[in-house]
């Protein structure tokens, strides 16, 4: 794959510096869509973008390809500030989230589309169009016209369209969210084994965490147009840098006792019955078990705990391999290992450092 | 309870049946008031029936031969060809842009749009009046502008300019509105994409702006030629087909031979020379209008 290797700024391929996005409204109402955001992505890395449904992801993407202008702030592409530049100019591959596939040409005109905008010889077009339609599982339908695909044909066609180039940097929003859960993963698979094999730096964006702690180098978590976190898979999960990305990753999501001044938080699957964690560095509380769930071998159990604060509705999760008898409506010991607590303000929900807590 | 039930949804599932019901008003509507006069024009052009002997005689070709031997006709026919190409190049190249402004994010453009199609709240003789005063009363500001020289519907060019620009003028706000409805069908997206993949700007005009507006376009140009060249009322008014005939058209010159004149059937055989060309006219933008959908 060639590129043009920038010196200096070689380990960035897209930077947003402040990157505020405000877009007016009805009636003057504003609507501030990213609030300050900054974001570096590396050379060759799959940076995930995670946030819930209207927290500017989109938003994000668009203005990194050209789509829409920032209202404050800058984007750089390679380096190179990029701010007003059309996003022809920017070389980047987009997949949208509504797919824009030209309703009046064939799948095969769709794909090959942006080859001939760069003008690259036929014989090469029609080798590229063949190798993105057998990678995406469309060969048979080359020939039909968008209206008559599925939306999930109509996504892995848009998909097509944006890898047969050979751009900066892909940018894909939500490409994925209109298969089924086995073509999804087996999609998830060729694209991450593509984009290792070309090293072209890829923004991804989701809501759904597992795809992002499966894909991602690195995962963003956005929320309300402010970024809350950038890290590994594990940092994020491990070491959340907020209440928001605390329960907005992991499922069911991290518990949260309030105690004093701040929260303490706990995984799940770290809450259980107290004679399953080791005596020495652990913190126990009572749990009524209200509610069990068991779901594909694992136990949940809803209820409430006291002592380690105030009391709170928590959910423990169980593996199969725990086998302590439990009975809906009773209280149970159960315990957390002291390293596996997270603090956090109570006010502001931002990371703390730990407290002690006694038992 | 559910047979009755099961009994009142196979009436309604009957879609055949309702098909037909709703269909038939329509039907009887386009036989009474389109077909049944199509048929007697056909009839009277192949006819020798006249004002004063207006009963039926077949003629065979009668009229025809007349019409063919008259060089009004023939002028007749050019100049409403050529009218409607101007029109339709006009309206449809003003109609987009119109289009293209009207659906622009500004202020106020809600009364825009309302006072764009103002031109059609007025029947046409009323505002082919208004223009020949303009254009040719003496003290009208263009009488005035030309300081009391002729007024330019009695010249040659000038004359069929302002018949083509009074046609343009009025049938633009349609065509806008047509162009209009068909652009916002359009997915938004499309545009992005079409920038993304790094088409220019005549990659995007020919490639993607062009195919997705063109049966809209089509259309826009079709009500336009039907328009115009069905039209006697702007031409009548604004000039009379005068200065010397160089800006007759078909259907006045149907007019002045069939209902003035008295011969019936010169006039239906004028009035008929164009559909074939019509109806192939039609063809091709149905035929456009399918390709793109
Ligand atoms: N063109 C626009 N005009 C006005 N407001 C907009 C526009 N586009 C987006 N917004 C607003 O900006 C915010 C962020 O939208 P955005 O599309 O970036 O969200 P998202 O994270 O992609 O959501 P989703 O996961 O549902 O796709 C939302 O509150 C949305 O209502
Ligand atoms: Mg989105």
């Amino acid at each position: 794959m060639r590129r043009r290797d920038e010196t200096g700024a070689a380990a960035k391929a897209v930077e947003a510096r402040r990157l505020v996005k405000v877009y007016e409204g009805r009636r003057d109402r504003q609507v501030r869509a990213l609030d300050g955001v900054d974001l570096t992505s590396g050379q060759g890395e799959y940076l995930v973008l995670l946030g819930p449904s209207g927290c500017g992801k989109t938003t994000l993407l668009r203005t990194i390809a050209g789509l829409e202008q920032p209202t404050e702030g800058e984007v750089y592409i390679g380096g190179r500030l990029v701010n007003g530049l059309p996003p022809r100019v920017r070389q980047v591959a987009m997949v949208l989230q509504s797919y824009a596939l030209y309703p009046h040409k064939t799948v095969r005109n769709n794909i090959e589309f942006p080859l001939k905008a760069e003008n690259v010889p036929r014989h090469l077009r029609e080798r590229k169009v063949r190798w993105a339609a057998d990678l995406l599982d469309i060969a048979d339908l080359l020939g039909h016209r968008p209206r008559q695909l599925s939306g999930g044909e109509r996504q892995r066609v848009a998909l097509a369209r944006a890898l047969v180039r050979e751009p900066a940097v892909f940018l894909l929003d939500e490409p994925l969210s209109g298969l089924d859960a086995k073509l999804r993963a087996a999609t998830r698979d060729e694209l991450k084994r593509f984009q290792r094999q070309v090293g072209t730096a890829t923004i991804y964006v989701t809501h759904d965490q597992e795809e992002a702690m499966g894909l991602g180098d690195r995962v963003a978590v956005l929320d309300a147009g402010r970024l809350r976190q950038v890290g590994t898979p594990r940092d994020i999960y491990d070491e959340p840098a907020d209440t928001f990305v605390a329960t907005f990753v992991g499922s069911p999501p991290m518990n949260l006792v309030q105690r004093g001044d701040r929260l303490v938080g706990f995984r799940p699957e770290h809450l259980l019955p107290a004679e399953n964690v080791a005596y020495d560095s652990r913190v126990t509380m009572p749990l009524r078990i209200e509610r069990m769930e068991y779901l594909s071998g694992d136990r949940h159990v809803y209820g409430s705990v006291t002592r380690i604060g105030q009391e709170t509705r928590v959910i423990a999760r169980l593996p199969a391999t725990v086998i302590t008898p439990l009975t809906v409506g009773e209280t149970h010991e159960f315990a957390v290992p002291t390293d596996r607590l997270r603090f956090f303000d109570a006010e502001y929900g931002t990371r703390t450092a730990p407290v002690r807590i006694g038992g | 309870m559910p047979a009755d039930a099961g009994q009142r949804a196979r009436f309604a599932d009957r879609e055949g049946f309702l098909a037909w019901a709703f269909l038939l008003p329509t039907i009887v509507y386009l036989t009474a008031l389109v077909l049944a006069p199509f048929g007697l024009t056909v009839a009277f052009a192949f006819s020798r029936s006249t004002s004063e002997a207006p009963s039926y005689r077949f003629g065979g070709l009668r009229a025809f031969r007349e019409i063919f031997g008259d060089h009004v006709f023939w002028r007749s026919l050019l100049d409403t060809l050529a009218l409607t190409g101007v029109a339709i190049a006009a309206v449809v190249i003003l109609g987009t842009v119109v289009a293209n402004v009207l659906l622009a994010d500004f202020r106020f453009r809600r009364t825009v749009r309302a006072l764009v199609l103002l031109p059609w709240t007025t029947p046409v003789a009323l505002s082919a009046i208004s223009w020949r005063w303009l254009l040719g009363s003496p003290g009208s500001p263009v009488d005035r502008l030309l300081l009391h020289g002729d007024s330019p519907l009695a010249r040659t060019p000038s004359a069929a300019v302002a018949v083509a620009a009074v046609q343009v003028w009025r049938l633009t706000p349609l065509a806008a509105v047509i162009v209009m409805a068909g652009l916002t069908s359009i997915p938004r997206g499309v545009w992005d994409a079409a920038l993304l993949d790094g088409a220019g700007f005549w990659r995007r005009l020919l490639g993607v702006t062009i195919p997705l507006t063109l049966p809209v376009t089509a259309v826009a140009a079709l009500v336009t030629a039907a328009v115009t060249f069905a039209d006697m009322g702007v031409v009548r008014v604004l000039t009379g087909g005068g200065p010397r005939d160089s800006t007759q058209v078909l259907p006045v010159l149907a007019y002045l031979r069939g209902v003035e004149g008295g011969d019936i059937g010169t006039g239906a055989a004028t009035a008929l020379f164009l559909f074939p060309l019509f109806v192939a006219g039609v063809f091709v933008v149905l035929r456009v209008m399918r390709r793109g959908s």
